[in-house]
């Protein structure tokens, strides 16, 4: 069993934040993920970031471009989470765009991210009709592959995709980009309760969330909430990146 | 060298020219491209709809447009060159042939608002132009470089009524304004109609657009048999590739039948530069906006910075059906560089009395290069995709003149 599996076996809310692999600087990747797990993060969503995020806002999008042009590659980010590992069994996801990992060669990829540590993939332009190479390769590498569902995905299609996904689901809390409002309460609610009736799979939900109280209230709903943009705008703004982190993880998790 | 495809038929149901195509896209927008195919499988065999698009196209857009013999450029050349004039259509490019065809299917959809991308600004002008005909709210997005470049058509978008959104990201450029338009849709599906721009973008845009081209073939075939004394088709035809809508609609009916197919893309500075935007012949295999194709890439993935003086071929990737067409060898892919294309501009210019496009420059220039193939007494028929009055100030700045 990954560390994913074993994770969800476990009931309760659970914090996932995510931050850009290599932003704001290099050095900073392995002590942001330590330190987030000493705030009580759950598992970690690792941004690999890329030239064309289709599906992030304008704050994602530039902490990729940053991150870029400090040099980061996929073989640069496996090999933080090798790093990682030395010191942390927090589960670990990885999020990107199709085509580095096509680039990377889909083998080669799910071979070395076994190798390092990785627990599970998020590719938010790879839906099902594209997935099946992806979601088998995945799968026999002892890997979860995270699918996504959307508000407006019919509920025979999220049986489908949960089915796929075998471990966990992504929803997307909102019609939009990262770094977006969070919708309405009862519109949430009719999603997530949707979600719920019709996934074979638990599921986390993220777009949107920024305070402790939503937190609370995706936790309710589901089975994990992601946190982004909001980190990474904590981190562009700060002086004292891993202190920073390391308090609003807290927050987040309602620790004072 | 040409060999005929006897049965087409691609797609296939999902998008895919084998290993090209498909819908790469966030799950959001998985609903709205079926909605979207589904229409148009229905409408396609609709004679009331495809009767209104021709009307329209007839009254509003002036189709059919001529096929001009070059007799000067023709002389000088040993061959007979013909032109397919897209830039008599309605505003001046071959883009509102697509664009009329899509706005009727964002009217039978009932959405509220259409959005697009432009490069050239010439598929921008061309969307503002129906929008306003169909009276939709309409947001064009363009990337600052290109609005730069192409001031004169800015201008035109908002004299259209259309809002213009400056794009700033990644390299200003079509790449990131056709990002933005999709984050656009992605937030905003269910009011909205993206009326993508070219033979790109997730299945069934590539086929729909393609589609819509075609008539640009269709006409030829017809007007050529015409013309050209006996014979049943011309011997080449040759056509720009940007993202690849030009070329497909006049290449895809004339696949099955024996004529050399050519398509030309950028060569910006030079193949050897890095500074182009040779997507087929430089590029590799990977995925862009929605479908798999050949793009220019790093070794890491990430999509590289494309150049090109004539902004509408300056993109990073091509239509995947043009992967498809050069993979099993239907059509070959040659390039110009900004030089030979602006030459090649003068060079209508003075011989035959039409400003053709920047795009359209790389078209004709594949005539005056010495290893073209063609013989002499060949019939080559050249796709004049757009006229050339948007570029006038480029070129001026090229030659160092002040205007
Ligand atoms: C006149 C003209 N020709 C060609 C193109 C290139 O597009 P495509 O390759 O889709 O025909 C453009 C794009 O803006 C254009 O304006």
């Amino acid at each position: 069993m990954n560390r994913i599996q074993q994770l969800f076996k476990k009931p309760g809310g659970k914090l996932i934040p995510y931050v850009t692999a290599g932003y704001p600087l290099l050095n900073l990747t392995t002590k942001l993920v330590l330190a987030m797990e000493k705030g009580g993060a759950d598992m970690i969503e690792l941004g690999l970031p890329f030239s064309d995020p289709l599906a992030d806002g304008p704050v994602i999008q530039a902490s990729s471009q940053v991150a870029l042009k400090n040099g980061v590659n996929t073989q640069w980010v496996l090999e933080q989470v090798e790093i990682i590992r030395k010191s942390s069994q927090i589960p670990i996801a990885l999020m990107g765009y199709i085509n580095p990992i096509l680039k990377y060669g889909y083998n080669k990829f799910f071979s070395d991210c076994r190798q390092v540590g990785v627990d599970g993939i998020i590719v938010p332009d790879l839906p099902i009709e594209e997935a099946k190479d992806f979601v088998l390769l995945s799968k026999s590498n002892n890997i979860s592959p995270i699918l996504l569902v959307a508000p407006n995905t019919p509920n025979d299609r999220i049986r489908t995709i949960s089915q796929m996904a075998g471990d966990l689901v992504y929803c997307v809390a909102i019609l939009g980009v990262t770094g977006e409002k969070l919708s309405k309460e009862a519109t949430l609610v009719k999603y997530l309760s949707r979600v719920r009736e019709n996934s074979n799979t638990p599921f986390i939900v993220g777009f949107g969330i920024k305070t402790h109280q939503d937190v609370e209230r995706i936790n309710r709903l589901s089975d994990g909430a992601v946190v982004g943009t909001a980190f990474v705008e904590k981190l562009r703004d700060s002086n004292h990146p891993v202190k920073t982190i390391l308090e609003y993880v807290k927050e987040l998790k309602g620790i004072k | 060298m040409e060999n005929p495809i006897k049965t087409y038929t691609l797609p296939d149901e999902k998008g895919h020219f084998e290993i090209f195509g498909g819908q790469y896209v966030p799950e959001t927008l998985i609903p709205a491209l079926s909605e979207l195919k589904e229409l148009y499988n229905t409408l396609k065999q609709d004679g009331a709809f495809t009767e209104e698009l021709s009307q329209i196209l007839k009254s509003y857009a002036g189709r059919p447009t001529p096929l001009t013999y070059a007799n000067r450029i023709s002389e000088e050349l040993g061959f007979h060159v013909y032109l397919k004039r897209e830039d008599l259509a309605h505003t001046g490019a071959h883009k509102i042939n697509n664009v009329l065809g899509q706005i009727l299917l964002a009217k039978r959809m009932g959405k509220k608002r259409i959005i697009a991308e432009t490069g050239a600004g010439q598929h921008g002008v061309a969307t503002a132009t129906a929008a306003a005909k169909f009276g939709f709210p309409c947001t064009i997005y363009m990337g600052t470089e290109d609005i730069e470049r192409q001031k004169l058509n800015v201008f035109r978008m908002e004299l259209l009524g259309a809002e213009v959104i400056p794009v700033s990201s990644g390299s200003c450029t079509l790449k990131d304004a056709i990002n933005e338009a999709i984050r656009d849709w992605v937030t905003n599906v269910e009011t909205t109609y993206y009326l993508i721009g070219s033979v790109v973008g997730p299945h069934p845009y590539p086929m729909i657009v393609r589609d819509f081209q075609s008539i640009i073939g269709k006409e030829t075939k017809i007007q050529f048999k015409d013309i050209a004394n006996g014979d049943q088709t011309p011997d080449t035809i040759v056509a720009c590739v940007g993202g690849g809508s030009n070329a497909i609609g006049i290449f895809h009916t004339f696949l099955s039948d024996n004529v050399r197919l050519v398509g030309v893309e950028a060569a910006g500075k030079g193949l050897k530069t890095g500074k182009h935007a040779a997507s087929i012949t430089k590029g590799s295999f990977g995925v862009l906006h929605g479908s798999a194709s050949f793009i220019l890439q790093s070794e890491d993935g990430q999509i590289t910075l494309p150049h090109s003086i004539s902004a509408g071929l300056d993109y990073p990737g091509v239509g995947p059906e043009h992967s498809y067409l050069k993979s099993i060898g239907r059509v070959e892919y040659a390039s110009a560089t900004d030089d030979e294309s602006i030459s090649a501009y003068i060079w209508l210019c003075e011989k035959e009395g039409i400003l053709p496009a920047l795009e359209s420059a790389h078209a004709l220039s594949f005539l005056r290069s010495p290893d073209n193939g063609i013989h002499s007494g060949e019939n080559v028929v050249i796709c004049l995709s757009g006229r050339g009055d948007k570029d006038a100030q480029t070129v001026a700045e090229f030659l160092g003149r002040d205007i």
